[in-house]
């Protein structure tokens, strides 16, 4: 049955209209004023907006090997619950996506049990060692839209720089976790008033910086396509702005917690503030903000990183780093980007749905005829409160955990098929 | 008589947790205890019937005598838990121990643990309260109380005074705990090492001032602490040799003449006699060196006395 989705505000070529959006299978047949119902399923919208379907290109489903954190059908289930319809799975699982079956093995379990698209990233050297080049080309064959060592960063610049060549005979991206390990050193929050006053080790913005002056120069030389993860600090974004301005063919992205949280909440020794990058200060946090605003971050992603409780629930310095993130990012950027006054709402959009969307070169993240019925309808006045006992993901580890936000997703299609609703 | 004790229950992170006025009071019940010490009879029945817990996840003689000692004196039963930390990457988690042990009715904790913010996850886990026995480089409360107790005790104050503080700030928990409170009781503080060795944004965080130069940092100073300088730093890259820090950062007759004619001459121990501090000054009449860890045992006394419910 065809579904028609009436009422709402419907966000088109940049702004909202008031437009009924018809559903066949899984495409958009029509977008139009009052469409008439004939026969169809209707879904009434009235006083929600209906935005293009969140994709997040950053995120770890933890499937195949560590699936006591997340897998593929919670993490896909907890995407659709945040709005997302379709997200990129970082390749550091067990084993390492550096391989066409382990490829192979997440988009299928993706496609038979999912309730998103889940797009591969594979990973740029063998077991993410930083020695050897993977198999680049076999895997994009089978599917990959970017490669990474996301959670290891090649120290060898010679090896990186053969890398990055490689990959860049196909055309195919590279994206770089910037962690220079002896300046990061056994590192737990950012470096400087927290850590001097807690007692923990530092890890220094410059640790992040040097690696993507160093990528810089390398995409410089190689031609590749250069993609930075989760930019933190004023000086990383200046280096990116600099690079841009010079013809450097690289894009950055920003987590949802860089933009919205800083080194301060550690204080208390939550292991729910632990990740990495680090957060940092205030300045570098207005920094992402400015970035996001004038373009040098082209997106956000989210980092969707779960640990189980049990493995979070522990001594800080014991705990792993990652914090959950699709069941919170739209609806913590909406309260405290969008409501504050920070950015608008449309640029929001642009950067949860359409600027990633462009990046993987998929043809989704806007709403257009003929399109595939990816569409996150969300009513803005309703709040949502996680709780371990209410979120999807196996994981319940975010600094969101019972605090209330505005912003809430009210449900959610994929390829036109109803994957959450609230 | 009612009992004006409020610090029942409460847990000792740090000296952040208490004010100005508490800290003199803990300075008061110290003197008291200490007073015990001297007896020839060392023991209060006050807390017969109650069982403190050492849960120590690091190597330390020193502080865990120096508690278990303070327990015994006060008539309470003290079990002591040992374990490495390397033993909770691989054994039963902090949780599952505190779990186990608390079952067994344990009324006050006191943790030494390698990893700031341990003492508070004790807490959680246990609903008791618990003593900081020190936390990686975080917080040693107790080692700060019984350094403030000895200047206190013998200038009767803190406050106008210049304490100088010397050696490996950085991986030092003493030094910030003493920042905190020293400051606190109105001293000023100036902490000195290379650049390598203290960490960043000190005077912001502690309001003390920061001098690279020994013989600057001494000048006109009240006390002076010297802290332990310990050989991996130098393979860990901070310093290139034990000689040549010793040149430039040792507390000897030659630097201190900069400070105070009277001014004391402190160490948290374990010494490295002719590295950090020479034996002419270690074993000066100006050192309380020794008196220190008398104090430690007088101050963890009543720290005990005060959390488990002793009248004041």
């Amino acid at each position: 049955m065809k579904k028609l989705i009436k009422n709402g505000k419907i966000y088109l070529d940049g702004k909202f209209e008031n437009k009924d959006i018809l559903i066949n299978d899984e495409k958009i047949e029509q977008i139009g004023s009052d469409i008439q119902n004939d026969n169809f399923e209707v879904i009434d919208a009235k006083g929600n907006f209906v935005l293009p379907g969140f994709v997040d290109l950053h995120s770890h489903l933890r499937d195949p090997g560590q699936t006591n954190k997340e897998d593929i059908v919670s993490g896909t289930k907890a995407a659709a619950k945040g709005g997302f319809t379709t997200i990129c799975a970082m390749p550091n699982t067990e084993p390492i996506v550096d391989n066409v079956a382990t490829v192979e093995y997440i988009k299928r379990k993706a496609k038979d049990l999912g309730y998103s698209k889940v797009e591969v990233i594979g990973a740029l050297t063998k077991k993410s060692e930083g020695k050897e080049i993977s198999e680049i080309a076999s895997m994009i064959e089978y599917g990959i839209v970017a490669v990474s060592d996301d959670g290891h960063c090649v120290q060898n610049a010679k090896i990186k720089l053969n890398a990055m060549k490689y990959a860049s005979s196909f055309d195919i991206p590279v994206i770089v976790h910037p962690e220079e390990y002896n300046l990061a050193g056994s590192g737990q929050i950012n470096a400087g008033k927290y850590s001097t006053k807690l007692g923990l080790g530092g890890i220094p913005g410059l640790a992040e910086e040097i690696i993507i002056a160093r990528d810089i120069m390398l995409a410089e030389s190689s031609k590749c396509r250069l993609h930075i993860a989760h930019v933190s600090t004023a000086k990383a974004i200046d280096l990116i702005r600099e690079a841009k301005k010079k013809g450097v063919s690289v894009t950055c992205e920003v987590t949802p917690h860089h933009l919205l949280l800083t080194e301060d909440l550690c204080e208390n020794f939550d292991t729910n503030t632990k990740v990495k990058p680090p957060l940092r200060t205030e300045k570098d946090r207005k920094a992402c903000i400015a970035g996001l605003i004038d373009g040098t971050i082209d997106f956000i992603a989210t980092d969707h990183a779960p640990h189980a409780d049990y493995e979070k629930e522990r001594e800080f310095v014991l705990a792993p780093f990652g914090i959950n993130g699709f069941e919170s990012a739209f609806a913590s950027l909406y309260s405290e980007l969008v409501l504050t006054g920070n950015i608008s709402l449309e640029l929001l959009i642009e950067k949860m749905s359409t600027a990633p969307a462009k990046f993987i070169k998929k043809n989704i993240g806007e709403i257009k005829e003929g399109r595939v019925a990816d569409l996150t309808i969300v009513n803005l006045d309703d709040t949502i409160c996680l709780t371990s006992g209410n979120m999807l993901s196996k994981s319940k580890n975010t600094p969101y955990l019972n605090k209330t936000l505005k912003g809430k997703v009210i449900q959610t299609f994929c390829n036109g098929r109803e994957t959450w609703k609230a | 008589m009612k009992n004006t004790n409020n610090f029942v229950g409460r847990n000792l992170y740090d000296l952040a947790d208490f004010s100005k006025e508490e800290i003199i009071s803990i300075l008061k019940t110290t003197q008291a205890m200490k007073e015990i010490n001297l007896r020839d009879y060392k023991k209060l029945p006050t807390l017969r019937g109650k069982t403190v817990c050492t849960l120590f996840f690091e190597n330390s003689t020193r502080t865990k005598m120096s508690f278990e000692l303070a327990a015994n004196r006060l008539s309470a039963d003290v079990v002591s838990f040992s374990a490495s930390t390397s033993s909770l990457t691989k054994g039963e988690s902090l949780q599952d121990t505190v779990y186990t042990l608390n079952a067994m009715g344990i009324d006050l904790y006191i943790i030494r643990h390698s990893c700031p913010g341990t003492p508070q996850l004790v807490n959680k886990y246990s609903g008791k309260p618990v003593l900081n026995a020190g936390d990686g480089r975080h917080a040693h409360p107790t080692q700060a109380l019984l350094d403030i107790f000895s200047i206190w005790e013998k200038r009767g104050t803190l406050e106008g005074l210049k304490i100088a503080i010397v050696g490996d700030i950085a991986h030092s928990r003493v030094v910030r705990s003493n920042l905190i409170g020293m400051k606190k009781l109105g001293a000023s503080v100036t902490v000195c090492a290379p650049k390598t060795l203290m960490p960043s944004k000190m005077e912001e965080v502690y309001g003390c001032t920061v001098d690279y130069d020994l013989k600057s940092a001494l000048k006109d100073a009240d006390v002076i602490m010297g802290l332990r300088m310990q050989l991996e730093r130098q393979s860990e890259g901070l310093f290139p040799s034990l000689e040549e820090y010793t040149k430039r950062y040792v507390l000897s007759k030659e630097t201190i003449k900069f400070a105070k004619k009277d001014a004391l001459i402190m160490h948290p121990g374990p010494m490295n006699r002719g590295i950090e501090i020479l034996p002419e000054i270690a074993d000066s009449n100006q050192s309380i060196i020794i008196e220190q860890v008398a104090n430690g045992v007088a101050v963890r006394m009543a720290l005990i006395y005060l959390t488990l419910g002793g009248k004041i």
